[in-house]
Parts: structure tokens; C-alpha cells; sequence
């Protein structure tokens, strides 16, 4: 069975004055059809313009994408035309953005929004947009969907325009959604009632879902695979189980451990992470989590280091799992669990 | 540290917003903060959480009266900030500095960093010449910045270090309470522990007392002896720190606290939420009775009638008829 996305050593760099940034440094990942895949990492570690490019959103120049391929459902998306581009977006692949205050037209009722992209992509009269549109409200648990239907944006909250994005991402039965940290801008409420949604329609419609967020706590919720990035590349992926309960690389060991949990009981010291991410305008020769590494050897200031495959599914890019380090690995994974 | 001295009590504090209303010449009154009160031990941190539009920045900065209360008492160590005239204000606001949620924002771009934590010393008169100079590369070292950083401006740091910044100057006057608003809810999760290690470790060695207000529940839990949770301009619920996550009484703080993702897979999965219906309603016109009942599971007539009051001693108070 092929997969239904599959990435391969995508590199994406900006060009600014400054000199040529590369944000995405040749990465690679599969989604399987019905899968929910997090992409973690913090900001400016490439995980937006990963999606970005699979949408083909970035705009060139500054944008460039150097190299690689998309290959959805066999076909590589970087070597469509914008036409032949025009009829994925939306259709094939619906997206959620993080803002949904700005994501939405102000300008235009709701229901012609959710309406616009049935009637761009099917062959349908304005009544069946229309219908299809109350359909899609209704799915999301918007109240009232006649009334909400001619209303504008203004008119919502946050949360529901949340909701409306999602309708709109939905409304041609995409295969995949990607999610670019769609509950940042929510409260908590709102974001577990956004959370909620997003598992039930996941499970009844079998759609895909590529899911951007900081939050660990989300991944943990909703997904079943991760992918850790940290500048501009992957760290480690495997599955939400390998990552929380077996993690292998210290950027992984010390995202989960600076977040405070409210479950546990006695109250321990955070441990942060020193430091910032490197400069992407000159990325490091070797490991670019190096400078940052309690556990930084010799090798990994030179030599960037290869994936280690550890099960089937979980990988992680470390030195320390090199057979030849197994002593301090093991030495610092004790100090990193304690 | 002091033990049990009170440092902050803030009594039945109210503050009001006109706003233009839907026809001309009618105003209405945005009721931000309606009638809240606490108080806050010198050296504990008070923790204030709430989802925005709950007034808890706006108790903040009533606090330190940026913005005028309407009506109410604000008493430090002792004495009511609401009437202090303007010449004690500014030395009460020496004694209390605050931390802004925006690190981008909240410098000025065109000062340096030198200039920015100097600023406060010259309007208090605290330091002048090399006494300054050494003054501010003491605080920068005191944040874990050096002495070379004081020459740069702040486009040329991160937002932690950024945020760092904003500490050593609201530190510049030596202050004893901070009001520390959303400090970290714009920083990258690596990040934000390194500055709540830092207001941590600022507190120990110097003795500060934070009013600590944030949405991020789990970091309040942590840094807080006690939590008081916002819901439409009201506290619902205050309690100790660790007694209110063990034991949340209000079905709001239930709710709140049920909503928050946990990083664990396994109680992830056996987690049941609960899901509020709806959204917040307008602060504007706030539901009569609990203001929390248009939105409660357990909703009763008395609810929508009458305003709960405050029941519970001293380590756990709760304004909910039900209980």
C-alpha cells in the first residue's frame, strides 16, 4: 500500500538580505490514509513552512524550495502547475489556520464562505452549495445554521469561527487536513470543545491530519504519530507511546521535561532548556542541538548525525545512540529521567 | 522569609468601563472587574487564572492604578493605594513593579538595553554615573544576561532574553511586589522555563511577593501557593495552590481544569472532559445571579436569581450555591 502523503528530503530556504535562511533542511515523513501526524517543534524550527510548501503557500521569492518531493497519493505536488495546484487546495487537502479572526473574509457571509469552495471544486447549483454548506455547520455544531448562515464574522466568537474554518476545510471531503496550531489563539474551553470536534469528525469522516502545534498536552490527545523538529529538521518521530514513554533524544527528553504537569504531586524544579536555536542563515556542521546538549560529544560537533532506527516506526538523529556511546547514553538517559 | 505578614489586600475592588452603546448618547458600563477580593502573604505568590475577557489583567493594573478603580480598597502594607495622592503613588509604585505579557512590545525599540533598566533609577533618582552603570550590569547579571548587553537594543535578542529585560528593569527599584502579567504566555516552551526558573530564584534570594496572573494553568499550579480562579469579573473560587488542582469545588474550576490536554498518551485516553456549552457571555450584560449559570451542568432557579456567596475557611473559599 503506498501512503497517502510522503515527504521526501524536502529543503526549503528563504532568501532576505541577510543571506539565504534554510528553515527546512531536508526532511522526510510518511502519513498513511486516516493517520493524525503532530509536527512539534518551537517557532522557527520549520514545522509551518513544512506545510506550507506541501500546500505550496509560500511565496516566491523570498521562498525556495531547494529540493525534494511531495508525493500525494503518487503525484509530486512540487511539480504541479498552479491550475493543477488550485484544484488540490481545498479539495483534496483542506487546511485550518492558527488565526481564525484573520482567516475568515470579513466581508462575506459565513455560509458563502463554507459555500465558495463547494461550488469552486464541484460541479453543483447554488442550492446544493448551499445545502451542503448547512450540512457542513451542522457537523460542526455551529447553532442555529440557518441563521448563522447569513451572518459575517464579526458576528462570531472566536470558537466559532474556529468551527466555521473547519467546516471549510471540510466541505470536499478532503483526505488529508492539516491543522496549523488551529486552538493557539483559544482558551482552554473553547480549545477542548475544538479538540473534541476535531476527534469525533476524524473518526466518523477517516480523514487524515497533519496537526502543527507546541502543545504537547494536544498531541498527546489526538494523534498517533510525531514528528519532532528542531531546526529546520527531524529529531526524532515514532509513535505518541515511543515519544512520551521511550524518548531517545535529549531535545525530546527536555521539551517533556520543562513543561510543569497540574497531575503531579510534589512540586519539582523545571528543567529548561539553555540557551536559543541556532541561526539558520549559518547552520551548524554538525548537530544543531549541540550548543544546547548536556550531552554533547566530540563527534556531534563536527558530524551531523545519521537516524538511528530504534523499533519499527520510532527513529531519532543522535550521536548518543551510536553503539560506541552506549555507555554515556545510558548514564545520561538515568539523569534525564530521574 | 516574613512570615504572615499580609503585603496585599485588595477589598471589594470594582472596576468599570464605559462603553458607547448601540445608540448614540447611551453609554453602558463594561463591568471588567466586579467586586474581587484577596489577599497576598509577603514572599507567597497568588496565582490569577481565567480565559481572557475575565478582568484578570485588568485587576492587575488596577492594582497598580493604571487604571483608576471604580470603587473599592487596594491596601499595601498597610495603607489604601486608592487614595494615595500622586507624590506617594510614585513612591508606591516603587515598591511595586510589573512584568508585561509582550516582550516585542514592551521595550522601547530606539532605547538600549542600558538605557531601558536605567530609566526607572533616574526617575526614582536611585543611581547616578558609575554607581549606575555598575547598578545595571549588576541586574543584568541578576537575569543571566551580562554586561556586554547593555550597549545592544532590543531587536537584537530573543523574546526570552527579551523578557528578561522587562525583569531586570521592573528589579532596577528593588521592589517588593511584582505584578507579573502573562510573563511567559509568548515565549517557546523551552523558553519559558528558563524565565519561570529565573522569577523562582528571584524570589527566594530577594523575598518577592508576585500576583502572578496567566491562562496557563499548569504553570500557575506550579508557581502559586494560592490560585484564584476569574470567571466574568468575579473570583469563583481561591484556595491553596496544591487544595484547589486535588480538589476544585466550583464547576468551573472542574471544567477549567478537566479542559487542559495532559502530555501523558495513557490518561489522555481514559480522560473524560468536560465540554462548557457556548461561549462566555458580554461582560457588558453579565447573566444575573452566578454569572457561571448559563453555562453550569448543575444549574438550579436559585442560581439565576440569586448571587452566590462565598463559603468555605480560610485555605478554601467558593462562591457556588451548590456546594
Amino acid at each position: 500500500m503506498t501512503a497517502l502523503l510522503e515527504v521526501k528530503d524536502l529543503r526549503v530556504s528563504f532568501f532576505i538580505p541577510a543571506g539565504e535562511v534554510q528553515a527546512v533542511r531536508g526532511i522526510s515523513f510518511t502519513l498513511e490514509k486516516g493517520e493524525s501526524l503532530a509536527i512539534v517543534g518551537e517557532s522557527g524550527c520549520g514545522k509551518s513552512v513544512t506545510v506550507q510548501s506541501i500546500m505550496r503557500l509560500l511565496q516566491s521569492p523570498p521562498a525556495k524550495i531547494a529540493g525534494g518531493s511531495i508525493l500525494f497519493q503518487g503525484k509530486d505536488l512540487l511539480k504541479l502547475s498552479e491550475r493543477e495546484m488550485e484544484k488540490v487546495r481545498g479539495n483534496e487537502i483542506g487546511m485550518i489556520f492558527q488565526d481564525p479572526m484573520t482567516s475568515l473574509n470579513p466581508t462575506m457571509k459565513i455560509g458563502k464562505q463554507i459555500a465558495e469552495g463547494v461550488r469552486m471544486h464541484r460541479k453543483v447549483s447554488t442550492e446544493d452549495a448551499k445545502r451542503r454548506a448547512l450540512e457542513m455547520e451542522n457537523l460542526v455544531g455551529l447553532p442555529h445554521p440557518e441563521r448563522r448562515y447569513d451572518q459575517y464574522p464579526h458576528e462570531f466568537s472566536g470558537g466559532m469561527r474556529q468551527r466555521t474554518m473547519i467546516a471549510m476545510s471540510l466541505a470536499c471531503e478532503p483526505k488529508l487536513v492539516i491543522a496549523d496550531e488551529p486552538t493557539t489563539a483559544l482558551d482552554v474551553t473553547i480549545q477542548a470543545q475544538i479538540l473534541e470536534l476535531m476527534k469525533d469528525i476524524q473518526k466518523r469522516l477517516d480523514t487524515a491530519i497533519i496537526l502543527i502545534t507546541h502543545d504537547l498536552g494536544i498531541v498527546a490527545d489526538l494523534c498517533h504519530r510525531v514528528v519532532v523538529m528542531y531546526a529546520g529538521k527531524i529529531i526524532e518521530s515514532g509513535s505518541i507511546e515511543d515519544i512520551f514513554y521511550n524518548p531517545q533524544h535529549p531535545y525530546t527528553w527536555g521539551l517533556l521535561k520543562s513543561v510543569p504537569s497540574i497531575h503531579s504531586q510534589e512540586k519539582r524544579r523545571l528543567v529548561p532548556i539553555p540557551g536559543q536555536p541556532p541561526d539558520l542563515i549559518k547552520p551548524p556542521a554538525g548537530c544543531a542541538f549541540m550548543p544546547r546538549c548536556k550531552y554533547a560529544m566530540k563527534v556531534c560537533v563536527e558530524h551531523d548525525p545519521a537516524d538511528f532506527q530504534i523499533n519499527n516506526g520510532h527513529k531519532a538523529a543522535c550521536w548518543l545512540l551510536h553503539p560506541a556511546a552506549a555507555a554515556i547514553k545510558e548514564a545520561a538517559e538515568l539523569e534525564a529521567r530521574a | 522569609m516574613n512570615n504572615n505578614e499580609t503585603i496585599m489586600e485588595v477589598k471589594n475592588l470594582v472596576k468599570y468601563f464605559p462603553v458607547a452603546g448601540e445608540t448614540f448618547g447611551k453609554s453602558s458600563l463594561l463591568k471588567a472587574v466586579d467586586d474581587v477580593s484577596f489577599t497576598i502573604k509577603r514572599g507567597e505568590t497568588l496565582g490569577l487564572v481565567g480565559e481572557s475577557g475575565c478582568g484578570k489583567t485588568t485587576v492587575g493594573r488596577t492594582i497598580m492604578r493604571l487604571y483608576e478603580p471604580t470603587s473599592g480598597k487596594v491596601i499595601f502594607k498597610g495603607k489604601d493605594i486608592v487614595s494615595a495622592k500622586p507624590n506617594e503613588m510614585k513612591s508606591i509604585r516603587r515598591q511595586i513593579q510589573m512584568i508585561f505579557q509582550d516582550p516585542y512590545a514592551s521595550l522601547n525599540p530606539r532605547m538600549t538595553v542600558s538605557d531601558i533598566i536605567g530609566e526607572p533609577l533616574d526617575i526614582h533618582r536611585l543611581a547616578k554615573g558609575n554607581a549606575r552603570k555598575n547598578r545595571i550590569h549588576e541586574l543584568l547579571q541578576m537575569v543571566g544576561l551580562n554586561a556586554e548587553h547593555a550597549t545592544r537594543y532590543p531587536h537584537e535578542f530573543s523574546g526570552g532574553q527579551r523578557q528578561r529585560i522587562g525583569i531586570a528593569r521592573a528589579l532596577a527599584v528593588e521592589p517588593e511586589f511584582i505584578i507579573c502579567d502573562e510573563p511567559i504566555s509568548a515565549l517557546d516552551v523551552s523558553i519559558q522555563a528558563q524565565v519561570i526558573n529565573l522569577l523562582e530564584e528571584l524570589q527566594e534570594n530577594l523575598g518577592l511577593t508576585y500576583l502572578f496572573i496567566a491562562h496557563d494553568l499548569a504553570m500557575v499550579k506550579h508557581i502559586s501557593t494560592q490560585v484564584a480562579v476569574m470567571y466574568l469579573g468575579k473570583i469563583v473560587e481561591i484556595a491553596d495552590s496544591h487544595e484547589l488542582f486535588a480538589n476544585p469545588q466550583h464547576p468551573y474550576t472542574q471544567a477549567l481544569l478537566s479542559a487542559i490536554p495532559t502530555p501523558d498518551p495513557k490518561i489522555a485516553k481514559e480522560h473524560k472532559r468536560i465540554i462548557l456549552e457556548g461561549d462566555v457571555p458580554s461582560p457588558i450584560d453579565p447573566p444575573a445571579g452566578c454569572r457561571f449559570h448559563t453555562r453550569c451542568r448543575f444549574a438550579k432557579d436559585i442560581c439565576a436569581q440569586q448571587e452566590p456567596e462565598f463559603k468555605g475557611d480560610s485555605k478554601h473559599q467558593v462562591a457556588c450555591h451548590l456546594i
